[in-house]
């Protein structure tokens, strides 16, 4: 924390064009975010591929480089936006996600897995809207919060109903799919976002009131599923029902146990080739570096994950406008959570929940929109280039 | 200074996310180093599937070689449980096409591929859901390649040639063979798919049954085999080479069959019955039959719950307890030898003779005059035993017993093996009982509050006025003094009656002993194990356990007697017309008197009776005398036997009437 640039007045907006810092050059690519997330999805591409290696005629690892390409190029071209680009546009992905949402409970939607989450537009392609849902509502919240007049220190309350208000509208509509995972991370994301934009702190006590009223209500109207109760149940007693409830977790935890403190080695993973752990190349690719890569690859992960976070939160604490504050720690919010949710769920510390591993789990709407929060996070660093 | 207020926000979140990260490090170093080795095991254990092959099960062999139990390789149609339950429809719909295919009912097919449980009626599969199950295994061969050639609409069917256990005297040796089944639960796992129940199968299981094999196969989550790991060879199981003689077990079961059914057509129960055939001076066992039997086919495949249920499993030649009736005389006659009661003496043949203020007749009532115990032997007098066991039981002290009664025809029926197992081979049997002091004491024990109770109340249940009244003295008597070995026990004890049983195979032992001079052995079916490749094993000789303890003339003296017998006595009738000249056969008859029931027909034999090489024992429960029932059947068994190409029988000459019942507690003996 050392790190904070020098001290300027309060709430003064930079004019200086010329100030250059280390991930915040103009112009500059954006290395400090940019290689742990590439060197994740390396990993990521190894893992699918060897997730996948028995199954004949797999195309995924191609399908991923593919996604990882082009979340690396969506990541480089909104890094050389700076903030102000970003608010122009902030409607438009917006609105976008929001008619992305819209369409998966239109006849557009398809229901992969249980879940009502996707739209196929034809053989081979299809995306999930809530994906890019993220990157929308990220850019908005932080534009409602991020917008403080002069001599304003925290985000009006007027800011903070309006940044709630963006974003009640997406995690409504993804509950209607329903997919409580990803409804879960909007709600971490806006939460950390209120908290990196310095909303008062009663709003966190009334916010944490509603979501307990919430599930409450899910509770006492039965909302809730039998299985996502028993996916819950699970984790007390995770060996109570090892061929059904169970099974995922039991058999994710197998995998990642058996790893040892370095792994079997890539491609060598038995547990893996056998397909004992279902989708291993999507939600489960965490088991497959446990169990080949053992401790040390796995670790590697999360470490990588942990760098990539501490720069996002140094570009938080160093943005040059709150609006990168908040955007930053967004951002941040989504690939920690995300990540958290993910390697707890196959280490059997969270129930099971369908939700990627950022950048290393399969799957091309996930890639794209990490690197497109990559970008975002290099945007939110980047001094304007106009004053 | 505070340049914004969220820095401090920024370090909370500095914070949390780090401690996320932290936290999956630790479960990961948890989940992996600390406890990694037992998920490394686990991982194992999902990941290869081991299958028990089942080794080839060996024969039961004849004396000659001929096979009693033998293998013959059927196609059987076995279906993976695991693969089954896998499927979207648990399976149903795979194994109605294979009822169809195989042309039984779904339930039948289903119901044996169900795992057997506490609330699961047979048929179902025993063992482990890992193991193919057999669903059938009488398929002609059409219908198992038809089968096998159409995997894709049978998946986890599999077709094999496997062996499958036959049985070529079927009903003839059922009881003695025994039969095969899954293991149950209480079994050690990992054993092979049937042992042996009962019989030779059971007594023999281990040697029979062989090693498994093993094959560890690696699999896939969806059970597929991807690679073998480990493959050991099953090793075939030892043959079994019997003292049974398979023409001599046939001609036993059909003399006794025969037997049991002509009972029947004179209007005897005849419930059971069992023949008896040792070598005599062995001990080895040349047949062993009991009636009723089932044919051991029905093992085959599986059992049906009602089946199971209704089969007669239980085998009379070692589990039945019968009194032996006169054919126990021989004990009684060789103690009172001991006694000092010299053989060739003459003794009174009264038509009663009174114990204990209570007159014992003799069979028919009929006083006979004096004879020698030859001459008692064969018309089989009664009075002469009673007064014999009288004598002995005054000289121990009658009621008031000397300290150490002598007890002669307790110690003699000990010496020949009555009253403990015999030790045959077989995995049940009966002990028999030699009522003595001790036991009628805890007997009395264990009947007294009853006895006081009826001493008291009476008989009001009973219509019959004077029988309430004598059952009613009855139950005084044995409130009062039930535990006193009295008079009355001794002469019903004398003649076989009263309190004694034998099982067919101790008297058959017995009758060696008196054959062979005084050998008791524990007798034995098994001869010899012979290993796959032909070589022995292990011998199996019957050990001798005792030795009856008279001068060797008094056994010939009794063994002459005996030859008398079928010749002029009691079973002159069934042996009429017999060739003595050309097989010397000696026997005693016996009838025993089983309260409120038929009574028990029995006969001993051996011959030829100068060297006796066989002793055949038979017995029809509730069949009538020794005389009509029991007599043939062993004259029977004798002509095939030596093949002595019977003229046709006719057994209507002589034949006796059995006489009026003379006295509830009077035994008569035959």
């Amino acid at each position: 924390m050392t790190a904070f640039p020098p001290a300027r007045p309060p709430g003064a907006r930079s004019t200086s064009r010329s100030t250059s810092r280390a991930g915040a050059r103009a112009g500059g690519f954006p290395w400090g975010v940019a290689l742990p997330a590439a060197a994740l999805s390396g990993i990521g591409l190894l893992l699918v591929w060897s997730a996948t290696r028995n199954d004949p005629g797999s195309t995924l690892p191609e399908r991923q480089t593919l996604s990882v390409l082009v979340g690396f190029a969506l990541m480089w071209l909104l890094s050389r936006c700076d903030a102000r680009v970003l608010r122009a546009y902030v409607p438009v992905v917006y609105l976008g996600g929001l008619a992305g949402l819209v369409a998966v409970l239109t006849p557009l939607g398809r229901t992969v897995n249980g879940s009502h989450a996707w739209i196929v537009l034809g053989p081979g392609l299809q995306f999930q809207p809530s994906e890019f849902a993220k990157v929308g509502t990220v850019l908005a919240v932080a534009a409602a919060l991020g917008e403080l007049r002069d001599g304003e220190r925290r985000p009006p309350a007027g800011a903070v109903l309006l940044a709630l208000g963006l974003a009640a509208v997406p995690i409504g509509l993804i509950m209607l799919e329903p997919d409580y995972g990803t409804m879960l991370v909007f709600a971490t994301i806006v939460a950390g976002m209120l908290l990196a934009g310095g909303a008062p702190k009663r709003w966190f006590a009334g916010l944490a009131g509603i979501a307990a009223l919430a599930l409450l209500l899910v509770w006492r109207l039965d909302l809730i599923r039998p299985y996502q109760l028993q996916r819950v149940m699970v984790l007390a007693d995770p060996d109570a029902d090892p061929l059904g409830v169970g099974y995922n977790a039991t058999q994710a935890r197998i995998a990642i146990g058996s790893g040892g403190l370095l792994g079997k080695g890539l491609f060598h993973g038995e547990q893996t080739a056998g397909h004992f752990v279902p989708e291993q190349h999507t939600d489960f690719i965490f088991t497959v570096a446990g169990e080949e890569l053992g401790f040390a690859g796995a670790a590697c992960v999360i470490v990588l994950m942990l760098v990539l976070l501490w720069r996002g939160l140094r570009i938080a604490a160093t943005a040059p406008s709150p609006f990168g504050t908040v955007l930053a720690g967004g951002v941040v919010c989504w690939l920690a959570f995300q990540t958290f949710v993910n390697a707890g769920m196959t280490m059997g510390l969270l129930p099971i929940a369908g939700l990627p591993l950022p950048f290393v789990s399969y799957g091309g709407s996930a890639t794209i929109s990490v690197f497109a929060a990559v970008g975002l996070l290099a945007a939110a660093g980047r001094r304007s280039t106009l004053r | 200074m505070r340049r914004r207020p969220s820095l401090g926000r920024i370090a909370v979140l500095y914070v949390t996310v780090t401690a996320l990260m932290l936290t999956l490090l630790g479960r990961l170093w948890y989940l992996q180093v600390t406890t990694g080795p037992d998920y490394a095991r686990a991982a194992t254990q999902s990941r290869v599937r081991t299958v028990a092959l089942p080794p080839v099960r060996g024969r039961i062999l004849d004396v000659h070689g001929e096979p009693l139990v033998a293998n013959q390789t059927r196609p059987q149609v076995s279906v993976d449980y695991m693969a089954l339950i896998h499927q979207p429809d648990g399976g149903r719909a795979v194994l109605e096409r294979l009822a169809g295919a195989l042309g039984r009912p779904y339930r039948e097919i289903a119901d044996r591929a169900r795992l057997c449980a506490a609330d699961v009626p047979r048929p179902c599969w025993p063992g482990s859901p890992y193991q193919p199950i057999t669903v059938a295994d009488d398929v002609d061969v059409r219908t198992a390649l038809w089968i096998a050639e159409r995997q894709d609409e049978f998946p986890g069917v599999s077709t094999a040639l496997r062996p499958v256990r036959t049985y070529p005297l079927g009903a003839a040796a059922a009881h003695l063979l025994g039969y095969l089944q899954p293991p149950s639960p209480d079994d050690p796992p990992g054993g092979p798919e049937l042992v042996g129940r009962d019989g030779l199968e059971s007594e023999y299981d281990r040697e029979l049954a062989g090693r498994s094999g093993v094959r560890q196969m690696a699999v896939d989550s969806t059970g597929k085999v991807t690679g073998l790991i480990r493959e050991e060879d099953p090793r075939p199981g030892d043959s079994l080479v019997t003292s049974i003689d398979a023409r001599i077990q046939r001609i036993a079961h059909r003399a006794l069959t025969r037997a049991v059914e002509g009972a029947r057509k004179r209007g005897e129960p005849a419930d059971a019955g069992a023949a008896v055939v040792l070598e005599a001076a062995t001990g080895r066992v040349t047949a062993l039959a009991d009636y009723p039997s089932y044919d051991p086919e029905v093992w085959t495949g599986g059992v049906s719950q009602h089946d199971y249920e209704t089969l007669p499993l239980v085998s009379g030649a070692v589990l039945g307890q019968w009194a032996p009736g006169s054919t126990w005389k021989v004990t009684s006659a060789a103690a009172a030898a001991t006694a000092g009661y010299a053989l060739r003496d003459t003794y009174d043949c009264p038509g009663a003779y009174t114990v204990g203020g209570r007159a014992f007749h003799n069979f028919d009532g009929i006083a006979l005059g004096r004879m020698d115990m030859r001459r008692a032997l064969v018309v089989s007098c009664d009075t002469i035993f009673y007064r014999l066991a009288d004598k002995m039981w005054r000289h121990d002290g009658g009621l008031k017993p000397v300290r150490r009664p002598r007890d002669p025809m307790q110690a003699m029926a000990g010496q020949f093996g009555f009253g403990v197992p015999t030790g045959v081979d077989l995995p049940h049997e009966a002990a028999g009982r030699v009522p003595d002091r001790a036991w009628k004491k805890a007997s009395w024990a264990a009947t007294r509050t009853a006895n006081c109770r009826r001493a008291r109340t009476g008989y009001p249940d009973v219509p019959d006025r004077a029988r309430a009244a004598y059952l009613k003295r009855l139950a005084d008597e044995n409130c009062r003094s039930g535990g006193v070995w009295r008079a009355g026990d001794a002469a019903n004890f004398a003649i076989g009656q009263g309190d004694v049983l034998v099982t067919p195979l101790q008297l058959a032992r017995g009758y060696a002993a008196l054959a062979n001079g005084g050998t008791v052995f524990s007798p034995r079916i098994g001869k010899a194990v012979v290993g796959p490749g032909g070589k022995v094993v292990r011998t199996v000789t019957p050990p001798v356990v005792g030795r009856i303890d008279v001068p060797r003339k008094t056994l010939r003296y009794i063994r002459d007697s005996l030859k008398g017998v079928p010749r002029e006595g009691t079973a002159a009738a069934a042996f009429k017309g017999f060739p003595f000249k050309r097989l010397s056969v000696a026997g005693k008859t016996g009838t025993a008197e089983a309260y409120g029931r038929h009574d028990t027909s029995w006969f001993a034999s051996f011959a030829p009776a100068a060297h006796p090489k066989y002793v055949v024992v038979v017995v029809v429960s509730q069949g009538g005398t020794g005389a009509t029932a029991a007599a043939p059947a062993a004259r029977e068994i004798w002509e095939g036997v030596y093949d002595l190409h019977p003229a046709k029988k006719k057994k209507d000459a002589g034949k006796k009437k059995t006489g009026k019942k003379s006295g509830e507690k009077h035994k008569r003996a035959r």
